[in-house]
This record gives C-alpha cells, sequence and structure tokens, in this order.
C-alpha cells in the first residue's frame, strides 16, 4: 500500500476502521476535532455509526453501551473532556468492555490554553476514574504509529476487555507525516459476552456492580490478574544507542523525537547516550529500564509536564541510579538546546571516563 | 385521556415469560424481588413484561437499568440487561440502539436519575428522536439512597436534604419532565400515568403498551413517566401511598397524554448497508488505485537532501499550504517529510507557522529550530524567527526591504514584495506559491513533476493549480534575476 502524507489524528480514524471500528461517538474539541470529524465522514460510509453525543460524559456512556452491543468502537478528546470521561472509562472497565480513547493532549489544568503538553500522563496512566483499574496506555511518537498503534489498541482492547487509550499529544495529532495502513480492513466476530438483541445473547448481563464484599473482591481479584498479565506480556519500548549507553534519555510521544535528535548529535560530540522510548505507559517498560540500568550511569526524563512519568522511571530504576529531570509545561517545547545542556552536564558529572574538553564547546 | 370504561382491560394472572421463573441472580430470596411491599416497581415490571410477551420480543429486547432501586431490574427480566451509570441510560441506549437497530431497548429509569444526573442525555437522547423507549418511574424522592430531595420533590415535601420541606425560593419548583420532553419536535409519544388506583394502572398499562410498540414500528422516542408509591421513603402505609400519588402528586404532575405524534410519524430510515470488506481501503482513500493521478513516486533525485524550513506569516496568506505543497512534494518524490503547523485559535487571527522537513534519511525531530530556509510572510514572522536561521541559510521576506535591524552578515536575504507578484499574477494570495518557487530555486533537488503533483493532491480547483504553477515558475525567475543581478554587481 502507498504511503501517504496524512495528519495524525486522520490516521487514527482510518487505522480503526480498518481495524474493525464501527461506532464512534465524540464531542470536539481542540486539538482532538480532526478525529471526529474524521469518523463523521467515513463511519456512515464504511457501516458504521457515528454521533456527536452532548458532551464527553455521554460520549463515553455511549460507548459503554457500542461495546456492550459487541461493536469495536471509540472516541477522542483531550485534557478537560477526558476528564469528564474518566465515569465512563471506570464503568467499561469494571464490566470489562473493551474500547478505545484517544487523548490529543493540550496544556492544563482547568482550560489552560490549546497547545501541546504531556499533562494528561497521570489521568491516562494512573486510571484518573475511581475504583481498582487500570486502562492500557499506547503512546505514538509518529504519524505511522498513530496508525499502527490503533490497530494494536483495538486488538488489546478485546484481548484484555479493557478500556485502552492512545496517549498522544497536539504535535502528532496535527502534524503530516507519511503513513502506509494495513493492507485489508479486519472482520470482527461478535464476542460471546455482547448483548446484542438476539435469542444467542438474551441471558448476557453487562454490569460492574458487586453488592457483596466477597463478590466484588473477587472481581477486583480477576481484574488485577489481568492487569498482571499485561504487564508480562504487553510492555513495549523502543530502545536506541542504549547499548552501550552511559546517559539514557527518556521521553515518549513528540519529546521522544526531540531526544532522538538530540542523541546523535550528543554521540556525534562523544558523549555516550542513548534513548529509552516508552511505548506502552500501562504496562510500563519495567525491564528495558532495569536492563538500561545494569550500564547506564545516569537517566534523564524529559516530559511537557512538571514530570509525571519520571516516577514511573524512578519506580522502575528503584534507586539503582540517579534518575534526572527536565520539564516544559504550558505548551511550550523542551528544546534541542536545553536537552543537549543537561546532557552534556550529566556526561561530565556521571562520567569520568569523559574527556572534558570533548564537551567544552556546547 | 381515555377512561377505563372504553377499553376493558385483561387481568394477568400468570407470571409473563419475560421474567425469570426464579430470580437466581439474588443470592437468597429467589422467589421474590428486592422492591418495599407496596412499591410501584413491581407493578411496572409487571406490565413491562407482559408487553414484551405480548408483542413477542423477548430474544431483541435489551433493558438498561441505571442506578436507583431499579438497578437490579436484571435479576428479574429474561432479557438482555445492561446496567448502566447514574442518568446516563438514555446515552447508552442510543448505542445500543443505533448499533443494534432490530432490538427493542428499554431505558428504565427514576426521577433522581432522570431528572437530575441524568438531564442532559434524556433531553438530547429524546431531541434526537431516538428509536428507544424510556419507561421513567417518579417517586418525587431519591429511595434507594435513602430520601434526598429529587428535582421532582414536591413543594413543602420533606426530605433527608429538605427537612423542612422544599421551598420554590431555595430549590426552585418540581421539575415537570414529560411536559418539558413535549416541547421537543422529535419525541413520538410522551404520556403521564400513575399507579395510584385501579383505572390509572389499566391507563398506565395501555401507555406502557403503546410506548414499547411505537419502537417495535420504528417510529422512534416514547416516553411514559409513572408516578409511583414509595410507602418506604414516604413513611406511609402502602394504602396511603398510593392515595397520595392520586391525591396529592397528581395536583403537580398532572395525568394524560402530552404529546402523540403516533399517527402521523413515519419509520426512521434504515442504517445504509455495510459496504464489503473489500471496498473499505477504497471508501477510506488509502487502497493502492488511488494514488493521486496514478502517478508513480518521482524518484528522480541526484544526491542527498536534509531541508529544514520554517514558514510564518498571516492566517490567511497560505502559509500551511505552502509548507504541505513542499511536505507533499518531498513525499511525492520518495522521501521522508514532515508538517507540524501551529494550530487552533492563532490560526483564525493573528500569525500561523509551520515547520517542514524534507529529507533522504529517517526524521528525528518534526520541529524545526534552526531552518535553513526561513519563509516570512510579514514582518511580524521576520521579527520572531530571524536569529533562528542557520548560518549559511536563507531568509525570504515578502516586503521591498528587510529593516536594518534584522541584518545578519552570514545569512542570504531575498526580500521581495512577493504579495504585489502574486497580484501582478491576477490574485494576492498567489504570493505563497510565489514564494515557494523561490524556495524551491534555493534548495534544489525536487523535481518539477513531484511539485506538479503535490498541487494537485493539495488544491482543489484548476483555476487555482494553474495560477499557483505561474506563481511557482514567477518565483523561480526571480530568484534566478536576483542571482544574476549579484553577479552583476561583482
Amino acid at each position: 500500500m502507498r504511503r501517504q502524507l496524512m495528519k495524525g489524528n486522520e490516521a487514527i480514524v482510518k487505522s480503526a476502521i480498518l481495524s474493525g471500528c464501527r461506532a464512534f461517538y465524540g464531542y470536539p474539541i481542540t486539538p482532538a476535532s480532526e478525529i471526529t470529524e474524521a469518523a463523521a465522514l467515513y463511519m456512515p460510509q464504511t457501516g458504521g455509526v457515528f454521533l456527536q453525543a452532548e458532551s464527553e460524559v455521554a460520549a463515553t456512556n455511549m460507548l459503554y453501551g457500542a461495546s456492550s452491543a459487541g461493536v469495536r468502537c471509540m472516541t477522542a478528546s483531550s485534557g478537560p473532556g477526558i476528564s469528564l470521561m474518566q465515569e465512563g472509562i471506570s464503568y467499561m472497565a469494571g464490566a470489562e468492555l473493551p474500547c478505545v480513547i484517544a487523548d490529543i493532549t493540550r496544556g492544563g489544568p482547568g482550560l489552560g490554553n490549546i497547545a501541546a503538553e504531556q499533562s494528561d500522563y497521570h489521568q491516562a496512566v494512573k486510571g484518573g476514574g475511581h475504583g481498582n483499574y487500570r486502562t492500557i496506555v499506547l503512546a505514538p511518537n509518529s504519524v505511522q504509529e498513530m496508525a499502527d498503534l490503533t490497530a494494536l489498541a483495538f486488538e488489546l482492547a478485546d484481548r484484555y476487555r479493557n478500556p485502552v487509550m492512545l496517549l498522544a499529544d497536539g504535535f502528532i495529532g496535527q502534524m503530516m507525516e507519511p503513513v502506509e495502513f494495513r493492507e485489508r480492513a479486519v472482520e470482527v466476530s461478535l464476542p460471546e459476552w455482547a448483548v446484542a438483541g438476539t435469542k444467542e445473547a438474551r441471558g448476557n448481563l453487562i454490569a460492574s456492580i458487586y453488592l457483596e464484599p466477597d463478590l466484588l473482591e473477587a472481581h477486583n481479584r480477576q481484574l488485577e490478574a489481568k492487569y498482571l498479565r499485561a504487564e508480562r506480556e504487553e510492555a513495549r519500548a523502543e530502545e536506541w544507542r542504549t547499548a552501550d549507553a552511559e546517559v539514557v534519555l527518556v521521553g515518549y510521544g513528540i519529546v521522544a523525537r526531540i531526544l532522538k535528535a538530540v542523541t546523535a548529535e550528543a554521540r556525534a560530540m562523544g558523549i555516550r547516550v542513548g534513548l529509552l522510548r516508552p511505548i506502552t505507559l500501562y504496562p510500563f517498560p519495567v525491564e528495558h529500564f532495569k536492563r538500561a540500568a545494569e550500564r547506564a550511569r545516569v537517566f534523564a526524563v524529559v516530559e511537557m509536564s512538571n514530570g509525571q512519568m519520571v516516577e514511573d522511571v524512578r519506580l522502575a530504576v528503584n534507586g539503582a541510579r540517579p534518575v534526572e529531570f527536565l520539564g516544559r509545561a504550558g505548551g511550550n517545547v523542551p528544546t534541542h538546546h536545553e536537552v543537549l545542556d543537561l546532557v552534556s552536564k550529566l556526561a561530565l558529572q556521571f562520567c569520568p571516563a569523559m574527556q572534558p574538553e570533548e564537551v567544552a564547546h556546547v | 385521556m381515555s377512561s377505563i370504561t372504553d377499553q376493558e382491560y385483561e387481568v394477568a394472572h400468570s407470571k409473563a415469560k419475560a421474567f425469570y421463573p426464579s430470580y437466581e441472580r439474588k443470592a437468597e430470596l429467589q422467589h421474590q424481588t428486592h422492591y418495599c411491599p407496596g412499591c410501584g416497581h413491581g407493578i411496572v415490571h409487571k406490565m413491562v413484561a407482559h408487553v414484551i410477551d405480548e408483542l413477542g420480543i423477548q430474544d431483541s429486547t435489551i433493558l438498561v437499568s441505571p442506578v436507583g432501586c431499579s438497578v437490579f431490574a436484571y435479576y428479574y427480566f429474561d432479557v438482555g440487561n445492561v446496567q448502566a451509570a447514574h442518568g446516563r441510560a438514555p446515552a447508552v441506549a442510543t448505542a445500543l440502539s443505533r448499533s443494534r437497530p432490530g432490538s427493542i431497548v428499554i431505558s428504565y429509569q427514576g426521577d433522581g436519575d432522570l431528572s437530575a444526573i441524568g438531564s442532559a442525555e434524556i433531553l438530547h437522547a429524546a431531541n434526537r428522536g431516538e428509536n428507544i423507549t424510556v419507561i421513567f418511574v417518579n417517586n418525587a424522592i431519591y429511595s434507594m439512597t435513602g430520601g434526598q430531595m429529587a428535582p421532582t420533590t414536591l413543594l413543602g415535601q420533606t426530605s433527608t436534604t429538605t427537612p423542612l420541606g422544599r421551598s420554590a425560593a431555595h430549590e426552585g419548583y418540581p421539575m415537570r419532565m414529560s411536559e418539558l420532553l413535549a416541547t421537543l419536535s422529535a419525541p413520538v409519544y410522551i404520556e403521564r400515568v400513575g399507579l395510584g388506583d385501579n383505572k390509572q394502572i389499566a391507563q398506565a398499562s395501555r401507555a406502557v403498551r403503546k410506548a414499547i410498540e411505537n419502537q417495535v414500528r420504528g417510529l422512534g422516542f416514547s416516553m411514559v413517566e409513572v408516578l409511583s408509591p414509595c410507602p418506604t421513603i414516604w413513611k406511609m402505609t402502602p394504602v396511603d401511598a398510593q392515595h397520595w400519588v392520586r391525591d396529592v402528586m397528581e395536583k403537580t404532575f398532572p395525568l394524560g397524554v402530552c404529546v402523540d405524534r403516533t399517527r402521523e410519524a413515519q419509520p426512521r430510515p434504515e442504517p445504509e448497508e455495510a459496504p464489503a470488506l473489500g471496498r473499505i481501503p477504497q471508501i477510506l482513500g488509502i487502497a493502492e488505485e488511488d494514488s493521486g493521478e496514478g502517478a508513480p513516486m518521482h524518484s528522480t533525485l541526484s544526491g542527498d537532501i536534509d531541508l529544514e524550513v520554517r514558514v510564518s506569516g498571516f492566517g490567511g496568506q497560505g502559509v500551511l499550504l505552502l509548507g504541505e505543497v513542499l511536505a507533499e512534494a518531498g513525499a511525492d518524490a520518495g522521501l521522508e517529510v514532515s508538517w507540524l503547523p501551529s494550530y487552533g485559535p492563532e490560526m483564525r487571527s493573528g500569525t500561523s507557522n509551520c515547520h517542514v522537513r524534507v529529507a533522504s534519511s529517517p526524521i528525528d525531530s518534526p520541529l524545526v529550530t534552526h531552518p535553513d530556509v526561513l519563509v516570512a510572510m510579514n514582518e511580524p514572522s521576520l521579527r520572531k524567527f530571524y536569529a533562528s536561521v542557520r548560518p549559511g541559510g536563507w531568509i525570504l521576506y515578502n516586503g521591498s526591504l528587510p529593516p536594518g535591524e534584522y541584518a545578519r552578515e552570514e545569512i542570504h536575504v531575498m526580500a521581495c514584495d512577493f504579495t504585489r507578484e502574486g497580484d501582478a499574477l491576477g490574485d494576492t494570495r498567489a504570493a505563497n506559491m510565489v514564494m515557494l518557487g523561490a524556495l524551491l530555486e534555493i534548495a534544489e533537488g525536487l523535481p518539477q513533476a513531484s511539485i506538479d503533483a503535490a498541487l494537485r493532491r493539495c488544491v482543489s480547483s484548476n483555476k487555482w493549480v494553474q495560477l499557483d504553477e505561474r506563481a511557482i515558475e514567477r518565483g523561480r525567475q526571480l530568484y534566478r534575476e536576483l542571482q544574476q543581478e549579484v553577479r552583476h554587481e561583482i
């Protein structure tokens, strides 16, 4: 299939439809609206349902309904909208309903602004709603990954019967890059648990209520077992030049792209630096960090936030190595120079073999 | 409202088949419901179950039960069951109905659920005319949570959160949801009925049947509001509670039809049939045969290319399009490209800019901090970005003379009134493509065939494609003239 220049937001919808998504319920919000708009255009033509809901609360509960009916479904929003969707996400996790939610993040808290930030990490990764549940969270860093991880998101949502979030930022959503899609649209079969309005499905019940403490605890334990399995089997990360890295840069989404450019430049200066990019934010790729910690002298986490993912990095590294942090917020992006300065400083501080003159000109 | 004598009704002595024979989902007491003695839910459940039997829709029925005393309706109804969040049943029902148009979706809600927390969801489901049936059981109080005020609580009525009685000044008036929803254009049928005596119950039963029948006929949204006794929370005997429905509640909530368009309503259109899976890539415009004019990639490049461009100007000057055509041309030539726009409100009034990279090898960061070429379509853009240009790089400035304070020795500047050039070609808005022409001369390497293909993809009207082609050529010419002048000076 040919590579086409396309916005990340549009790639999500096309990949979703190819992945069998046939229902989209959304509410407009910058910088995610192109997803809703593309769904409005393509869903009806492909035998799917599109509806603009009255609110994000309604949209997420419509997903609950569509998923109950056994249909692959999705929505898209950003910061404030995701906050409102947390009710439905908790209910879907509790009722074990698969769905995909794209969060194209913007600046917060409150109304914040519409520039790209990565400050939805906590509410996406830590399960921003109530109760003992997790959402699987995938973090694309290119338009191609917007397509690929959307396809993966639908597979994981079904495999784990759980909401899956695509956590991208305004940059990845708005930018255009060439993208190539899977060749064929997949055929999705009706899940046996679905309430589909048929004789066979008549006995089915979708619910998240367990009044008896023992039953609810058992339900929670079963969810927990599912999440543990996901932690064992689904953690994904990209490593670039980490094999001999002494300074390991860590970032996801658009930040990882900047870090890659910095890594190349710092390598050219003789600093042994590598990039570790989590692709799944939950489950967090803990093993990648443990392995990297064996050789690395220091980790440097860069985020477009005050420091959210850095907490997971510190948990993963568990004190084995220092974890430094550089964050920008409000829609500002960590610049190439800021990161390079940090890398040079850390190289001097933590890597005694480094020749000071090699970095002196930075 | 029709009188009971108009139409006799049959007393159902047997248990409806739509109920489970025993309520196994209940841990104990499998022969009875969890409802209190004298509660109206049991009667309403029976009505719904008998209608399901009569219409033969047990297999296709999906019952949505949100939070409230009826949250456990799935214990009793042997149909597809979905338990929903507080107030959200109409949203859940909407999606069930839309994705399974052959099913009968019943949203069974209480008054706290429907008129307070779920007021938005019911309003919009009704306004869309969803093909669902809503059974709205109104007992003027939050019963399940122990007797707090609902929007339907009567004036003066005490509750645990209005211990001195509801006052209009403080809590507002009891909300008449049926009348409110009846002001909308879409609902087919909305009636308020009561369980105050046998006559009312008979009418309620007919209303429930009609509301579900309407859905079977595909007519759209129907709702039956049932004034229903709650002896436990009202602290009355079942008999007194029933009388209270008839003698007190009814004064605030008059019984009767609020809207009935059953006769003139037309069935909602069936959803379009889904296309064959094989056609989907084509519909999405990503099939192999859609590769724009059937043109192959124009991979005629010699040598490596790594171009970083920043384009900036006022919204409306075609800043983003200039970048897009450049990126499309790069992609057409088989190169790696990225195009990153500024977005949002600034597009609409103020400045606009984009980052474009075109390269032979994979692009790490799509952010351009030090452009090889800055295309500044106005003076504020020049001011903002001139210092970022890489030494040896270029500034293309849309103005006859760049202001002196922006002079930098180590960079090249081409200043020209590109707007006037656009005007001369026939439209001011072609200025962006004149600038692109100059940029393409500076950058070199991109085949003209790729530029042409990119223009055809990005620009929809033929007239504009032609104008833009001339504009690009004019830009190339202007650059070459400038180079000659420089040579002359030397």
